[in-house]
């Protein structure tokens, strides 16, 4: 299933001009507040009227200004969670739940209600009333609320902005749940570079209403040209498998034929899973050193260096085909030496894993 | 004592004519109180500053005035009256007119209350009704309406109470006839005017006292619920 987006729209002194394919997956639309990722998801739920442009999914037009066409929200199917839950605070979570289900078509193939409750963790709070639920509570009920309705595709405009960062640990699992288990695409925008890390299949990023990147997560993640754009973000992200755990509590990785050590990681030998390695967490060193703390030592090849405003560059590491990123300031790309295409090792003083599993 | 036995027959007719005014002239105002109300708190359009001004002419104008306008429109001679005169709707120096007169006096309050109510509903909560499939009556139905109920209906009473007090344009429009367009503040006004009719007005006092902060209490409660409900 994909959707395809392009669009104009003036907001006052603003203007939004962009046009990127989302494939199945998760497809994270990442940029600093102000870039127009909100907009663009209004525009796709129907929410507003974009100047110009057309919404397409597989193929159906939801809105073409060429032909005028424009389906109206409920016409679309596609659930859409908000950054403020947006429950009805005069129904019950089970009525909450239950309400787009009676709106669904008949054909269309919804998931069991006992099975979407079992995966998001709200069976206890079917009778409650919305204002009694936390801020996670509330979330993982407009998610449900949204799956319910049987949606073709689903929209996720910054579902954890406003939750701290104790209740956004607790939903970005069960975005990942969505993402593994069940096959609807997912159109999320978000500002926070661990989410898009974590979630995203395909990263489109936007700035100032302009599409700066479009790519596979790991491609655009591990892009130096991209990390200005909110530097938490440069990293790498990488799909590993467990190979084995080892006794002393230590589990051993493998990225594509890289071998990499984590402290225990809670899943068997054969699981695959997401690991992320921010570039501020690499070192880089001419030979490999020795007598070192650190576990991951990894022969890689330069393959570009970015020299940053300030006194920091970023560097694009070949790590046996995976792509890592360090940053590290301009007077040690001076004082090594650095040039492109010269096989140096990167030390990798923290690697951490998409922490997996709700429960 | 009974209620009935209390009164004499003319004041209980008074009473009773009262009482059907009023509720008629609720009930039938509700629903277009409602469209007015959604109108002015929702949409955008051309006129809807002349509306709301239309909506709330009552509220400043003369009751007087009011009534003598509704006698120019609806009387039998009127445009209105002289078209709607043969199919059997007549509402000159009818109780229909006096429901018709307090519904128009009323109307600024009603949809004044309703207003506000939809006013304070999350339109963000409509959106996401709207995404889950629901059309716009739909969204009305299941979001909008439940949400606003106890405005709607603190807005109802105090209409209510406004109907069964309204004098001036009732007077003017249909008279003062017993058991026919006499409502209670025009019975006490027609008691007061005869010699040894000040205990029948009392007691007519006392039921319009009573009526009214009974409206007053009821709506009062209402909002509350309404303030609860909203409160997410």
């Amino acid at each position: 299933m994909t959707l395809d987006v392009s669009l104009t729209q003036t907001l006052g002194a603003f203007t939004l001009d962009v046009a990127f394919t989302a494939p199945a997956g998760v497809t994270v639309l990442f940029g600093p507040s102000g870039s127009g990722k909100s907009s663009v998801i209004q525009a796709v739920a129907g929410l507003s009227r974009p100047d110009k442009g057309h919404v397409k999914l597989d193929g159906e037009v939801l809105m073409d200004s060429a032909s005028g066409r424009w389906l109206p929200p409920r016409a679309r199917r596609l659930g859409t969670i908000f950054q403020d839950a947006r429950l009805f605070p005069h129904m019950s979570v089970a009525r909450n739940l239950a309400y787009g289900t009676r709106f669904a078509p008949r054909d269309a193939v919804a998931l069991p209600r006992d099975r979407v409750i079992d995966m998001l963790g709200i069976g206890d709070l079917l009778e409650r009333r919305p204002h009694s639920l936390s801020g996670g509570e509330k979330q993982r009920v407009a998610i449900g609320r949204a799956l319910l309705a049987a949606p073709r595709m689903l929209l996720a405009d910054e579902p954890l902005a406003a939750l701290d960062e104790a209740r956004k640990a607790e939903i970005l699992p069960y975005f990942e749940r969505l993402r593994d288990e069940l096959d609807i695409p997912i159109l999320y925008v978000s500002h926070a570079a661990a989410e898009v890390a974590r979630l995203a299949t395909t990263v489109v990023v936007l700035e100032q209403g302009r599409v700066r990147r479009v790519g596979p997560a790991a491609e655009v993640l591990g892009d130096p040209e991209i990390t200005p754009m909110g530097s938490g973000a440069a990293g790498a992200m990488l799909e590993a498998r467990v190979v084995t755990h080892h006794p002393d509590g230590l589990s051993e990785l493998d990225a594509d034929g890289l071998r990499l050590l984590l402290p225990r990681v809670a899943r068997d030998p054969g699981a695959t899973l997401r690991i992320h390695v921010e570039a501020q967490d690499v070192m880089l060193a001419r030979r490999r050193p020795e007598d070192i703390s650190a576990l991951n030592v990894l022969p890689v090849t330069v393959r570009s260096i970015r020299m940053g405003d300030g006194p920091g560059a970023l560097v694009q590491l070949d790590a046996g085909g995976n792509l890592l990123l360090a940053r590290i300031t301009r007077r040690s790309v001076a004082a090594m030496g650095l040039a492109e295409g010269q096989e140096i090792f990167a030390v990798l003083k923290a690697v951490s894993v998409a922490r997996d599993g709700v429960g | 004592m009974t209620l009935t036995g209390w009164l004499g027959p003319e004041e209980w007719q008074a009473v009773a004519l009262s009482l059907k005014v009023a509720t008629w002239a609720t009930l039938a105002s509700l629903p277009p109180g409602i469209l007015v109300a959604y109108a002015l708190a929702r949409w955008r359009f051309p006129g809807r500053h002349v509306l709301n001004g239309l909506v709330h002419l009552p509220l400043i104008l003369p009751p007087v005035v009011t009534g003598y306008l509704l006698l120019l429109t609806f009387g039998r001679q009127g445009p209105v009256g002289a078209l709607l005169d043969p199919i059997g709707i007549t509402f000159a120096f009818r109780w229909t007119g006096a429901a018709l007169a307090a519904a128009i006096m009323a109307f600024p309050l009603l949809v004044r209350a309703i207003r506000l109510s939809i006013e304070a509903v999350d339109p963000k909560l409509e959106e996401a009704a709207a995404t889950l499939g629901a059309s716009r009556l739909r969204v009305f139905v299941t979001i909008t309406l439940p949400l606003i109920l106890p405005g709607l209906l603190a807005g109802a009473i105090l209409a209510f109470a406004k109907a069964m007090g309204e004098f001036g344009a009732t007077i003017t429009f249909v008279s003062n006839i017993p058991g026919q367009t006499q409502t209670l503040p025009t019975a006490i006004y027609a008691f007061l005017q005869v010699p040894g009719g000040e205990a029948s007005a009392i007691r007519l006092v006392v039921i319009s006292v009573a009526i009214a902060m009974l409206a007053l209490v009821l709506s009062e409660v209402f909002a509350q619920r309404l303030a609860r409900r909203l409160r997410q």
